[in-house]
This record gives C-alpha cells, structure tokens and sequence, in this order.
C-alpha cells in the first residue's frame, strides 16, 4: 500500500514536472514571440492593441503557473502586477504606458524566456531517469549487449557475464525508485523558478503596500473627522447646553435667594438635576471615546467589564504579556465591542466568548458564538466596521461563519507590547 | 465618626472634607494618592473611608486595588468607593467578600447631599450603597429568568433592595408601609428561591450575589 503510495505520489509529480517543463515549452516560445512582436510593433501603432492583448494571454497563463504552484507544491506566489488605472481601455496609449512601466510585465518576459531551458532540463531530468531505471528492470541493456557485443548499464560497463547482467535488475530498480522519489522535488524546483521570477520584488511589495496604506490612512482619516464631528455636535447639544442652562438656573437663583427663598430653591434644585444630566452625558462621551475602564484595567479588563453589561454570558480569557501601545488597544477593544455587538442582535446566539493571545509580534482576539452562523462582512455591516478599524493598524479580520453556525472571528494586530508597568493617563477619576 | 477620604483632585477633596465635617464626621486623615491610602486606611482603622477609584501614581484604578487589599487585610473595613463611571467588574469584586460594608457610587451622587451622606452611615453600619446605574444593570441583565416572575412593584423594590436600602427606607419612598415592604420581599425571597432572612444587610447581600451570578 505505502509503495503504491510512494510510486502514485511520484509518478503524479513525473507528470506534472513534465507537462509543466516539457509540454509547456511551445507556449513559452509563442508569448515570448507574441509579447516581443507586439512592442516591437507598437512602432506602427498596432502594438497599442496588440500588447495589452497579447499581455491579456500571459498573465493569464503567469497566473495560472502561480494557482498551480500553489497547488501542487504549496508555493505562493503573490500577483505583483500594478493595479490598472481607471479609464485604461484597450488601445488607449494609457493602457500600454501601464504595462510598460510596470517591472512585472519584463519580468514575465524574462520568465517566459528562461522557463523554456529551465522546465526542459527538469522534465528531461525526470523523464529520462525514470525511462532509464525501466529499461533496466526490463533487461533492455541485456539485449542490446548481447546485440552489439558491447553495451553497459548503471556503473557497470560494459557487460560482459552473467553476473554483469543479475546486477542490471537491481539497479533498474534503485534508479527507478530514485527517479520516482525525486519528481516531486524537480517540480518544486520548477515552482521555485516561477516563484523567483513570477513574485513580486521587494520594491513591488513595498509599492503595493504603499498603495493599502494610502488607502486604509484614507478611511481613517475620514472614519477619525466623522468621529470629531460627532462629538463636537454631543458636546455643543448635550453637556455644553446643559451647563449653560445650570449657570442661568443658578444665576436667577442668586437673584431670588433673599426675595423669594422658596423659588430660589426650586431652582438650585433643578441646577442640580441639570448638573446630573451634563455628568451623564459626558460619562456616555467618554466611553465612547476611550472607556475608563480599558485605561484603567487594559484590554482583557476591559473587554470583561463590557462583557458584564451585555444580555448574554459572554467569558473572556487570556492574559496579555504586556499592554499593546494604546492605539493598538482601543482599536482592539472597538473592534471586539463591534463583533461582540454584531453578536446581541444578529446571532441570535445563547453565549458567546472572547479569547486573546499574543504570538509571534501579533495580537490574536477571537470572538466566538454558538448562534445561527452566516456572517459576512459586506459593505455597512458591523463587521466591515470591524475590518476598518484593524486595517488601520495592518490588523486583519478573518470569518469563519457557516450557515447554522458557530461563528468564529478572528482579529490579528501586529504590535508589541510594553512591559505590564502602566503608563499614566490624564488625572481624572 | 472618623473617616479617611482619599481623592487626588484638591477640589474634590476639600469639598468632600467640608460636607462630611458639616455632617458630624471626623476627617483624620485625607490623602492624594494610593499608597498613602492604605497606609492611612491600615493606619488609622477608620469607621468609613471614602475612596476615589482612579487616583496617582498610575491613575487606573489604584484607589480600587487600595481598598480591596485594605480589606482583605482588615476584613469588613468599611469603603465607600466613588467614581466617575460605574462599571459591574468593580462592583462585583468589592462585593466579591460577601462582608458587606462596601458602597460603590457615581460621583455625581454627592450633589444629593442627604442621600449621599445617609449612604456614607449605611456603609459605615456594615450595609451596602450601590449606585443606581449598577442595579439598573444588573436587573437588565437578568431580564430573564425568574425575575420575569415578579410584579412590577417587586421589581421596583428589588432594585431598591439591590442598593442597599433598608426595608424602612424603602417604604418611605414607595409611600407605603413598612408591612407591605416585608410582604413583598417575603414572594420575591420565594420567587427567586433564596433563603429568608430578618437581618438587612444580609439581604441586600444576598439579592446582590444572586444578580451577580
């Protein structure tokens, strides 16, 4: 069972390498002729057609080279192409300046033209040696020994008795075992060639990173202002309104306090109560803003207290090492807040938990239910204003949400933590 | 009645020394911060100490940590601790000790001077002072469950109980009398199915963990 194993694996791997190495090698010859033609003939003006054509096909086959080394070998190979500028049709001088400037467009023409030699060489490679170990389990070089008269196989040559030719089976056999063992790895070979042509460089990767960063920094800023606004507008309606309102209750009171002492009463009464409402509302402010019990208790405390006010069991657990710089934290806390507010209304789960952890420069929260399942973090959803708020700070959000349930949600943040010491805050209490 | 007052804003805390002197209490000590606090609290064994959660060096909840350590070491020391925000975690771990003598309010319930100082004696007596907020939470909470059982009325007086008011107090303020507290206390002890009791605060204690669990 395990050699029928061995011997699939292996000849699925003979397969693949060769089809990859040895088939594809005319397709590699047409695009790189296509792509060489198509620029060439942009001196004519039909290039500016053509090449974004033919670079239709080549990233087309490029990026089916990248699915199947991941795939077959495990090897990811990320797309490193430059987003497409809007209004870049086909024909349009923008369309061909795009894949002229963009470095990946030359390195898949580099990749074409050396995958021919390189995919030849490891199927040939494969192909051959298995061919080879075959033909001496068949006593192929018997016959031809005892045909010409000289003829060897493996590390004896030539044959010349009967003992040369009991040592051809065996070492048919090892060669072929060596040969099946080893196609695999001349496909991963292959991957890694694609690989180090087909991934994006290290200045690719930052540019692209560029690109995410200029476009979470964007949404934060504008979520950041939509959240001044906000409060600016709680404080101008709320407490701002209500303290005027006290000091003119107070004001008339100080005026009527030896005329009409019971009025003046009523009115440092209601003074009062307008000093409890402006209290109230700056409390709820606050917690909207930066909750005191998160500064006060961090993020695991924190998470806890909000856990207790909400209408299921919810359990918190996991210790941080430290305390993630405090950006970090509040956005931790929103973002388990969010998906733990998702949970109360659309869950319609009986408990639900929250785990943290912090592994390998990364801060991991999971919040789990035991509801209806099929969460998706469409555009408005709660968890799009999850997936907001983590990106922010490089964080990601994965769902796992069948229907039916249970629903798992994951929150990665990179960050470091600061030693448990606890940094001052403001002096309010 | 001597008391320690602990509250880093100088505002605050000279007001809170003039209205508790105003009121027959004996200031013996008033501190800024929380290492002074125990020692204080440790030092001069106060028949109440008033007690801001946040306070220096580090500003979090070092007021809290004080009085919670306070008494465990002096078992039943009685702390009413004040905040500007109430959260259940704290109130659930001063009353996690089941003594009693444990108060816990929004600081904006020193304007209503006569209660807040009835508070400050109830605490001082080994009762319970908890604010509005934590109650009104703690029944939210418990929106289900045997308490959907009880009556409007007896919601209302359990909340009332949850504070920590004495079946007196209560009855004063639902306009009713005492008998009629008695009575319904007597079906909400049976409806959530806790044992009886005669004495006050062990009441109020008992109703508190049964929320809080």
């Amino acid at each position: 069972m395990k050699a029928w194993l061995f011997t699939r694996r292996g000849l699925i791997g003979l397969g693949r390498v060769a089809l990859l190495g040895i088939v594809a090698v005319p397709v590699h010859l047409v695009l790189v002729a296509l792509t060489v033609a198509s620029f060439v003939t942009t001196l004519a003006g039909v290039g500016l057609v053509l090449a974004p054509l033919v670079q239709l096909l080549v990233r087309a086959y490029a990026n089916l080279r990248r699915r199947l080394a991941r795939e077959w070998c495990g090897v990811e190979i990320p797309e490193p192409y430059r987003p497409r500028p809007d209004g870049a049709w086909i024909g349009r001088p923008r369309r061909w300046m795009w894949l002229v400037r963009d470095p990946a467009t030359w390195r898949d023409l580099l990749w074409l033209l050396g995958g021919a030699p390189v995919g030849a060489a490891l199927g040939g490679i494969a192909v051959a040696a298995l061919l080879y170990g075959v033909q001496g389990i068949i006593l192929v070089p018997v016959i031809i020994d005892a045909a010409t008269g000289w003829y060897g196989y493996g590390v004896v040559w030539p044959l010349d008795d009967a003992a040369d030719f009991m040592l051809v089976p065996p070492q048919g056999v090892l060669i072929t075992v060596g040969a099946l063992y080893a196609a695999p790895w001349l496909l991963w070979a292959l991957a890694r060639y694609d690989f180090s042509l087909l991934g994006p460089t290290r200045s690719t990767t930052l540019a692209l990173r560029v690109d995410r960063l200029t476009e979470t920094r964007t949404q934060v800023v504008d979520a950041q202002a939509a959240e001044l606004r906000r409060i600016e507008r709680d404080l101008h309606d709320g407490a701002q309104a209500r303290i005027v309102a006290l000091g003119m209750s107070l004001g008339m009171a100080e005026d009527l306090v030896t005329r009409d002492p019971e009025a003046a009463q009523a009115l440092i009464a209601e003074a009062r109560e307008a000093s409890g409402k402006a209290l109230a509302e700056l409390r709820l402010l606050v917690r909207g803003i930066h909750p005191p019990v998160l500064a006060e208790r961090g993020l695991t405390g924190g998470l806890r207290a909000l856990a207790l006010t909400l209408p299921l069991p919810v359990t918190v657990e996991g210790e941080l090492p430290g305390r993630p710089p405090a950006p970090v934290e509040s956005a931790a806390y929103f973002a388990a807040a969010e998906a733990l507010a998702n949970v109360v209304k659309h869950s319609g789960a009986t408990q639900a938990w929250v785990s943290l952890s912090y592994l390998g420069g990364a801060l991991y929260l999971t919040v789990g239910d035991d509801g209806a399942g099929g969460a998706a973090p469409g555009p408005g959803s709660g968890l799009a204003g999850v997936e907001r708020r983590l990106a922010a700070f490089d964080g990601s959000l994965l769902v796992d949400s069948p229907a039916g349930g249970p629903t798992v949600l994951t929150m990665e943040l990179p960050c470091a933590l600061s030693s448990p010491k606890i940094s001052p805050s403001s002096a309010t209490g | 009645m001597r008391v320690v007052i602990a509250e880093d804003l100088a505002l605050l805390r000279d007001g809170l020394i003039r209205l508790l002197s105003a009121y027959g209490f004996r200031v013996v000590a008033a501190v800024d911060n929380g290492t002074d606090l125990r020692a204080a609290l440790l030092a001069h064994r106060p028949e109440v100490a008033v007690v801001d959660v946040r306070l220096p060096p580090t500003f979090t909840d070092e007021g809290l940590r004080a009085a919670i350590a306070a008494r465990a070491e002096v078992p039943g020391l009685p702390v009413l601790v004040l905040s500007q925000h109430v959260e259940q975690l704290y109130a659930r771990e001063l009353l996690s000790d089941r003594r009693g003598g444990v108060g816990y309010l929004l600081k904006d319930r020193v304007s209503t001077v006569g209660e807040f100082v009835d508070a400050v004696r109830r605490v001082a007596a080994g009762g319970t002072a908890m604010d509005p907020e934590v109650v009104s939470q703690l029944l939210a909470r418990n929106a289900g469950a045997p308490t959907r059982a009880l009556t409007p009325r007896e919601r209302e007086v359990l909340g009332l109980m949850a504070e920590g008011r004495s079946n007196a107090a209560i009855a004063g303020r639902l306009f009713v009398t005492e008998k009629a507290i008695g009575k319904h206390i007597n079906n909400i002890f049976a409806k959530l199915d806790l044992p009886p009791s005669e004495d006050d605060n062990r009441r109020v204690l008992a109703v508190l963990a049964y929320l809080n669990a």
